[in-house]
């Protein structure tokens, strides 16, 4: 049954504990701290990103490679997002941009992949992703603009008899973007993998159920096949909206005014 | 208890009796399907929660977002991306001189066919001057060879008619003497001797 039960591929197994804090010594006090299956696909999505990206480039060759030439491809096509985005004012996040877009991007075509665990497809991950870009911008925007940074909920060009109705609602819509940033990542994943687990587990059921079951599992197989196309799209345009969203905000810390 | 199974798995992961508290598990409790099945895989720290939902697994997905992500970014921000940064730049770098120097080359031949044209121009105009000075001369000394000859000519025209001149006036006085000798010879024939003085003055009277 384990086979087909959409739930059990986001569960988190310890590979081994490390250390608890806190705590009564009792088994489910404190805070447990281990080495757990997501964590070895986050070292192997940054072991993937890093390799891919130095090995790559290890030859700096004036003509590039194909490996290289994708390296320089994923570089130039995050630093025209920035650019574009946020100004070159913004380059000097490009390092955060870039990281956060290949973490989520390779993160999620890892899920992909029958019997891995999908990084992404848990709350605290986005959670915490989006809380970074998030105390980012609000950090950086005080640290520069100081209370001109408020103006961001001022847009320019309001009367201000309207003002009062305005700036709330600029205020709650940007202290909502962690959240929205972070929902939107986790819900795409991890809908899509529970989708797609239903799907492949009606094919397991139906053709249990003898010869007219096997043809009628054609139907979620099809479905399944076109679930998974779908998903790779889905990593692929979640990572890039986390990253442009990323740079809109960052826009926001360093031009608050609109 | 399960999951105190579990801790002794991850404690000693040679344990032969890996599958075996599972199994009881799943067993033990075969009502509770979903639960069983979730105990069974040995995941759940609080067995029944939505796993995206259970807090017991936060502070390791952070700890290790943290030091993955942190990694991560140290990776990006001091090797790979000033790497790519510095190759890309250093190819624009190149293209860039690689199209001055094609530029200034091109200028360059621009100057060359220009100098050339000029020396061209330059050697035309000097051959012509030279042809033209050449001509000139050639045209002088003829003009002056010939003016030469020609005053040669008139001078030995002249010098002619003058003699010729002169050789008739001679003769013409020779008429005289001619005829008086005539006069002489034929009147001493007729009337004997008679004075060459009145013979000429008789001819000179006659001519008149």
């Amino acid at each position: 049954m384990a086979g087909t039960d959409p739930i059990h591929q986001f569960v988190i197994q310890d590979i081994f504990s490390l250390f608890t804090v806190g705590g009564d010594g009792t088994e489910g006090s404190g805070l447990h701290f281990a080495f757990t299956n997501s964590a070895l696909f986050m070292v192997a999505t940054v072991a993937i990103i890093s390799l891919y990206l130095v090995l790559s480039t290890g030859s700096k060759s004036l003509i590039p490679n194909r490996a290289q030439l994708l390296s320089e491809l994923v570089y130039e096509f995050v630093a025209n997002m920035v650019r574009s985005a946020a100004g070159t004012a913004g380059m000097k996040f490009f390092p955060l941009v870039f990281s956060l877009f290949t973490f989520i991007f390779v993160a999620n075509m890892l899920g992909m992949v029958p019997y891995f665990f999908t990084v992404t497809s848990h709350i605290i991950i986005t959670f915490a992703l989006s809380m970074l870009v998030f105390l980012t911008v609000v950090i950086y925007g005080f640290a520069k603009n100081g209370p001109k940074f408020l103006k961001l909920f001022v847009p320019a060009g309001v009367p201000g008899y309207i003002l009062p109705i305005v700036a709330p609602i600029e205020f709650i819509s940007f202290m909502s973007r962690p959240i929205s940033l972070s929902v939107r990542l986790f819900g795409n994943i991890l809908a899509g993998h529970i989708t797609l687990k239903v799907f492949t587990g009606f094919i397991v059921t139906m053709s249990s159920l003898g010869f007219l079951g096997i043809l009628g599992s054609a139907l979620p197989l099809i479905m399944a096949i076109a679930l998974t196309g779908l998903e790779f799209l889905v990593g692929a345009v979640q990572a890039y909206v986390f990253a442009v969203l990323t740079c809109m905000y960052l826009n926001d810390a360093i031009h608050p005014s609109h | 208890m399960v999951t105190q199974a579990n801790a002794q798995e991850a404690a000693a992961p040679a344990d032969t009796t890996h599958a075996a508290p599972a199994v009881d598990a799943t067993h033990a409790d075969p009502t509770a399907d979903t639960h069983a099945t979730t105990e069974a895989h040995g995941g759940g720290h609080e067995s029944g929660v939505f796993p995206p939902f259970d807090p017991a697994t936060f502070p390791s997905q952070l700890l290790w977002l943290a030091i993955t992500f942190g990694a991560l970014y140290l990776v990006m921000s001091k090797i790979a991306l000033p790497r790519i940064g510095g190759i890309l730049e250093n190819r624009k770098a190149i293209i860039d001189a690689d199209l001055a120097a094609a530029d200034a080359a091109r200028q360059k031949t621009d100057a060359a066919i220009a100098a050339y044209e000029a020396a061209l121009a330059a050697a035309k105009a000097k051959a012509q001057g030279i042809a033209n000075q050449t001509r000139e001369t050639i045209q002088a000394d003829l003009a002056s060879k010939r003016s030469s000859v020609e005053a040669d000519l008139t001078a030995k025209v002249t010098a002619a008619e003058a003699r010729i001149l002169a050789t008739k006036t001679e003769a013409l006085t020779h008429v005289d003497e001619i005829a008086t000798e005539t006069a002489q010879t034929v009147v001493t024939q007729l009337v004997g001797d008679v004075s060459t003085d009145s013979v000429r003055a008789a001819v000179a009277k006659a001519k008149e």
